[in-house]
């Protein structure tokens, strides 16, 4: 494809267009699935939760909801005409509890009515008939009795033992890193419409149309052929509608088949927050082998995970965790290791950076540790454990470091943030202020980009052209609000220089575009933008002949410009060239398909090239702590961001700034609560606290890394920019370390939890003086 | 009777026969077809369900945002809507601020956008010149989990600094009818206290209704519902504020929003605790009076009342008045001394007077619109360097919002030192237990509670104490 990305001036692609729903969303016309009017006969349906976290099921009492105003149809297991398992990976997970209750909000069955508001209080009136048992909720416990949702994973480099017996000195810590709720606005919703000869359409609220498909058929206990997924837009996804939403959509066409009417299932936001799964907490610990002037010998590293009640993606999570446990240092010896806790508590799942974020947190933990207790510069730890020749090249996991971007990155934001002046007024300030402290941090990130799993990475587009010149454009990726649809629609554009508007961006449709991977792991412009540009070239290249023929030029004449093709001083349009192709009975229409190159991946050995590039970024953040208190706000923040040639400025700066403070979210305010009964508590916004507007830093300084395009051949030479920017937030949460630590003697470390509320900030303040005492 | 509901939607009259008791949303996506409106958590949190509304009979009143999932259709009638649909008007596609979040990448997956259009609208129909502050506070019952909120901040001051949007003119004076009976349920609504009381002796069992931002939560959770409502914001008398020269009388009635206006200038530090008592959303509906009836003990309202020293007073048909301090209006948890033929006649607030400070502070997870871990307020007087009285209120500490006589004994007759104001802090362990919840650890509490006497110290004496004055 080289040739042809040098051959197309770009028009289009890399220009900051506007998201292309903007003008619907600001004033309410973008139709979700909510909004969809009712197909006559429409029922409303509600799932029935548990109200124990663990138990026996001994059967399920309808009478007082069946007898409700409404009422249609209660469905249970019983109901499930094909298989009650909607397990993404393995097959342990039923859609409606059959006899083990295993978290308080596991579906136990599901209600259908004329309206919602009666669908839901019916499902509130259902009886349960169970016998309680006593729960385990602690990742500790569950780890301390071998209960597990699979098998540990070992990530090993060269014999960490020996380096660490060798190492000056050893460095030992422990981490309490919290979960968090994903918090789309729009809940998880589908609208199941039954057709003839068993066929179902489910319109999803999902990031994996096809898993809501086959899983659909699985239950339905019919043929993926049987079941056309829609979906044009999502209210926010971040993960949470991954695997997710196939509990939704599967109950809905479970309702829809049994009483031959389309069914639309939405989650009230407290039952959405109880049935479904979240970012996983952890605790990570770590011994780390050093040198006396900071040098990294060898890692030791273990993460407890929360899985929650079965498997998801704990598996593939927990491999993210330890692919970035390294983030951007070179350790020469390593051991990485990763249990998955099974606890009474929904099942954890995607939630972008998947594993990356604990990650890396471990890993600045460990390199902010190591400055605390050699009382160096955090800093020149990192800058002496990059990446790089004099260290290494290599990660423990086997792929080489390419383009390796992170003394670029880290170098220029520690000059835009004015690093050292502003290093210099915070100690000042810190030694003399009584009551508020404040804390300065850097760190970079580097995220390996690709799916763990080789097989996801691929992808397809259709792609029509119309005798009138209008393009039609369908892909596997899903549009969430990330603005994925426009950067996709960008590059067809360009590749036939049309207008943006000239391109239609349609809905998502398992019947266009099959056999999708999920829209995840910030892939979805490589691989739909890749595969939408490989259908155009071949539509274009189909075109290019017929206008030779008409200019009677050569092919090489030629020039696609300004929704023209010229040849010379002579030109036509691109329609008359559409209807010229048509005439001469060329076809208009192509299926593109693309499949990253260059990776493979052992995943019982652990090694291999998982991941096509890495990206990087780098991140300086100030914060102020009240230490009577532990109130902590960001001050400033300032960001550098590596997103290759972007495809779209004004998508990616959006996809940085939301990222960074999701992330804040996740290290400060958001915290899961969990009862001793294992009830979340905060299921809702008025007891989980997301970053509002006030908690942006005041002073907020985002750039991208300009003159940097990808190596490797993406789509025109772009680099994935959904998950990176978020770990980026890990810096707000060093630079809290930093103020806690001013609070303490010299040579000591903060032990601070995340998140990190107040709380969690006056408890790591109290911890450090009782320390220095 | 009627059957109907009458009201004003983006300016055109609607009639609708739904119950009362349905939501204000639920009215508009699922009965009237405006789906521009969301709903995002149906507790009045999120602000996807955010509307303009004037009440019924508030004719020269500006239309402040609302959450259009906790408001039931019982608090409309002869009142006036506008939602996003109506945003533009005149036939335009989008006003100014639509304009510029679209133009600013202001959305990402939308869903929020709209809430967030109208909340801004109505921010600048009031205030065309926002500051920063001014933009949050308008924001703080707005979430938007993809955009990092930069780009919206924005798009308001790129709006602000291009057009100036005029408030929506009220409509002529609509009738508000007295009663609504529609699908088995019945709101009344009250014009004047008598007929209030007279309802409320009549039928004992009905829900008594403020702003219903505490109990619309339930109802759009579809938890409970309501046969029966008393309305009480069309009391004349419980919508008056009565300003005297050395104190307020604020009918049970009037809302945050008014009373924050009303305070702003003798009370600072009181103004910045009632901005984030709730957002404009929860000003805009919620009452003075709402918030101490419903009792809560993590209310911020009462704290500082109870340290303003405010009095409560208690009226019914065949009792007539009374009052009482407000800090002896609370019983315990959830229960105080209203009988059930009584209601909330009005609360009597002294204005500052010189020599005298306030200073409240709450502690939450997140700044705006939570709701307070602990919530401290602190009224003293000096006789030269000491303290001559000092009155301390904490909520989230106790059943009740409650004072701390043991921290007040410590301090009274003494210099508000540092050491005495940690002394002071330690005896709160005599006046207070608090529990452990999600907000924070009873150790937490009980830590924090104390800090903020040191706080207050340092306070007083010039010092920055607060990370938000940053």
């Amino acid at each position: 494809m080289n040739e042809h990305v040098k051959s197309i001036q770009r028009a289009v692609v890399g220009k900051g267009i506007a998201h292309d729903s903007a003008k619907k969303h600001v004033s309410g016309q973008a139709v979700y699935i909510d909004d969809m009017p009712d197909v006559p006969g429409t029922l409303h349906a509600a799932l029935i939760l548990s109200p124990v976290a663990k138990g026996m099921l001994h059967g399920v009492d309808m009478s007082k909801a069946a007898a409700m105003d409404g009422v249609v149809a209660i469905v249970t297991a019983g109901d499930i005409p094909g298989h009650n398992d909607i397990a993404p990976i393995l097959s342990d997970e039923p859609l409606f509890a059959e006899r083990d209750l295993d978290y308080i909000g596991m579906p136990v069955g599901a209600v259908a009515a004329e309206t919602f508001e009666q669908a839901v209080r019916a499902a509130h009136a259902v009886q349960l008939d169970l016998t309680e048992e006593a729960p385990v909720l602690d990742i500790e416990e569950a780890h301390a009795r071998g209960d597990h949702v699979i098998a540990p994973q070992r990530l090993v480099a060269g014999d960490v033992d020996t380096a660490l017996a060798s190492a000056d000195r050893i460095v030992e810590g422990r981490l309490e890193i919290g979960g968090q709720d994903h918090f789309y606005l729009e809940t998880q919703i589908a609208y199941a419409i039954p057709g003839e000869d068993n066929d179902m359409t489910v319109h999803s609220s999902t990031q994996h149309p096809t898993e809501v498909q086959h899983h659909v058929a699985h239950v339905l206990g019919g043929y993926a052929n049987a079941v056309d997924v829609q979906v044009r837009r999502m209210g926010g996804g971040f993960g949470g509608k991954e695997s997710q939403a196939t509990i939704i959509a599967c109950a809905a066409a479970l309702l829809a088949r049994k009483t031959g009417r389309p069914v639309r299932m939405r989650l009230k936001r407290s039952a959405d927050m109880s049935a479904t799964g979240k970012r996983h907490d952890m605790v990570s610990k770590w011994r780390v082998g050093v040198t006396d002037e900071g040098r990294i010998v060898g890692a030791d590293v273990e993460y407890l995970a929360r899985a929650g009640n079965t498997a998801d993606l704990t598996g593939p999570v927990i491999t993210r965790s330890l692919t970035h446990t390294d983030n951007a240092y070179h350790f020469p010896a390593a051991r990485v290791v990763g249990h998955a806790c099974k606890t009474n508590t929904v099942s954890n799942t995607a939630f972008r950076g998947f594993g990356g974020p604990q990650g890396v947190i471990t890993s600045e933990a460990m390199i902010d540790q190591i400055a605390g207790e050699l009382e160096m510069d955090p800093n020149r730890v990192r800058a002496i454990n990059y990446y790089g020749p004099d260290t290494g090249e290599t990660t423990p996991y086997g792929q080489p470091v390419e383009q390796n971007r992170l003394v670029e990155v880290t170098d220029l934001v520690l000059q835009s943030a004015e690093w050292q002046r502003r290093r210099a007024e915070i100690d000042e300030h810190n030694a003399t202020d009584p009551v508020i402290r404040r804390g300065l941090a850097m760190m970079p990130v580097k995220f390996g980009i690709s799916f763990n799993l080789p097989s996801l990475n691929q992808a397809g587009a259709l792609v029509h052209v119309y005798q009138d010149g209008s393009v039609h454009l369908n892909h596997g990726g899903t549009e969430m609000g990330q603005g994925l649809f426009v950067k996709v629609a960008q590059v067809v554009a360009e590749v036939f220089q049309l207008d943006i508007d000239a391109v239609k961006i349609t809905a998502t449709h398992t019947g266009k575009v099959p056999n999708t991977s999920p829209t995840a792991a910030s892939t979805g412009s490589d691989l739909n933008g890749m595969a939408a540009y490989k259908a155009a070239i071949a539509i274009r290249a189909r075109m290019t002949p017929v206008a030779a023929q008409h200019f009677e030029a050569t092919e090489d004449e030629i020039v696609f410009r300004e929704g023209r093709i010229h040849a010379g001083n002579r030109s036509i349009s691109f329609a008359e060239l559409a209807r010229m192709s048509w005439a001469a009975r060329v076809s208009l229409s192509e299926a593109g398909h693309y499949a990253t190159p260059k990776i493979h991946w052992d995943g019982k050995a652990m090694k291999g090239r998982p991941f096509f590039y890495f990206t990087y970024g780098a991140a300086v953040a100030e914060v102020a702590i009240d230490t009577l208190t532990g109130e902590n706000r960001c001050l400033r923040a300032d960001i550098l961001q590596d997103c290759g040639a972007s495809l779209n400025t004004a998508i990616d700066l959006g996809q940085i700034e939301g990222a960074f403070v999701q992330g804040m979210g996740w290290l400060t305010c958001e915290e899961l609560w969990w009862d001793d009964k294992g009830r979340l508590r905060t299921v809702g916004p008025s007891t989980y606290k997301i970053p509002g507007s006030r908690d942006v830093p005041p002073e907020f300084n985002v750039a991208l890394l300009e003159s940097a395009p990808n190596v490797e051949e993406t789509v025109f030479r772009s680099k994935a920019v959904g998950e990176p920017p978020l770990m980026l937030a890990v810096s707000v949460w060093l630079a809290l370390r930093d103020a806690v630590a001013s609070c303490g003697k010299p040579g000591l470390s903060p032990n601070l939890r995340t998140p990190a509320t107040p709380e969690a900030v006056l408890d790591a303040i109290d911890d450090i003086r009782a320390r220095s005492a | 009777m009627t059957t109907h509901t009458a009201f004003v939607l983006n300016g055109e009259p609607v009639a609708t026969e739904v119950r009362p008791d349905t939501t204000v949303l639920d009215l508009l996506r699922d009965h009237l077809g405006r789906k521009g409106t969301k709903e995002g958590c149906a507790e009045g949190d999120c602000g996807a369900c955010t509307i303009l509304f004037r009440r019924g009979g508030d004719g020269g009143a500006p239309m402040l945002a609302a959450n259009s999932c906790i408001m039931s259709v019982a608090q409309i009638d002869g009142g006036e809507i506008v939602t996003v649909e109506g945003l533009a008007g005149d036939g335009a596609v989008l006003n100014a601020v639509q304009d510029e979040m679209a133009r600013n990448g202001s959305s990402q997956c939308g869903f929020c956008t709209p809430g967030i259009a109208v909340a801004l609208t109505g921010l600048l129909a009031r205030n065309s010149d926002p500051d920063e502050d001014a933009i949050h506070d308008a924001l703080a019952g707005n979430l938007c989990r993809c955009t990092g909120y930069r780009p919206i901040v924005d798009a308001a001051k790129a709006a602000a600094a291009r057009v100036r949007i005029e408030p929506a003119p009220a409509v002529d004076e609509n009738l508000v009818t007295s009663h609504t009976d529609a699908g088995g349920a019945t709101a009344h609504r009250p014009r004047d206290l008598r007929g209030l009381l007279m309802l409320r002796r009549d039928h004992p069992d009905a829900v008594l209704l403020a702003g219903g931002t505490d109990l619309g939560v339930p109802l759009a959770g579809y938890e409970t519902s309501w046969p029966e409502t008393i309305t009480t914001n069309h009391v004349a008398e419980l919508r008056r504020i009565d300003a005297g020269d050395d104190h307020w009388t604020f009918g049970a009635a009037v809302t945050w929003e008014e009373v924050l206006d009303a305070v702003a200038e003798d009370y600072p530090s009181f103004a910045t605790l009632i901005r984030r008592l709730g957002s404009t959303q929860i000003r805009s509906m919620g009452t003075i009076g709402g918030n101490i009836g419903t009792a809560s003990p993590i209310g911020d309202g009462p704290p500082a009342l109870i340290a303003l020293g405010a009095t409560i007073t208690l009226v019914s048909l065949e009792g007539g008045e009374r009052s009482m301090l407000l800090e002896d209006f609370f019983i315990d948890y959830r229960m105080t001394e209203l009988r059930p033929d009584e209601v909330i006649a009005s609360i009597t607030v002294p204005r500052a007077r010189v020599g005298e400070t306030l200073r409240t502070y709450k502690i939450s997870k997140r700044y705006d619109q939570d709701i307070s871990t602990v919530c401290g307020a602190f009224w003293l007087t000096m006789d030269g360097r000491t303290i001559a009285d000092i009155r301390i209120a904490y909520g989230g500490m106790a059943a009740t919002p409650k004072r701390a006589p043991h921290a007040e004994a410590i301090l009274r007759s003494k210099p508000l030192s540092v050491e005495n104001a940690r002394e002071a802090g330690a005896a709160l362990a005599s006046d207070f237990e608090p529990l452990t919840d999600w907000r924070g650890s009873a150790a937490y509490r009980q830590r924090v509670a104390a800090s903020l006497i040191e706080r207050l110290a340092r306070d007083v004496a010039g010092e920055t104490v607060e990370v938000m004055a940053l």
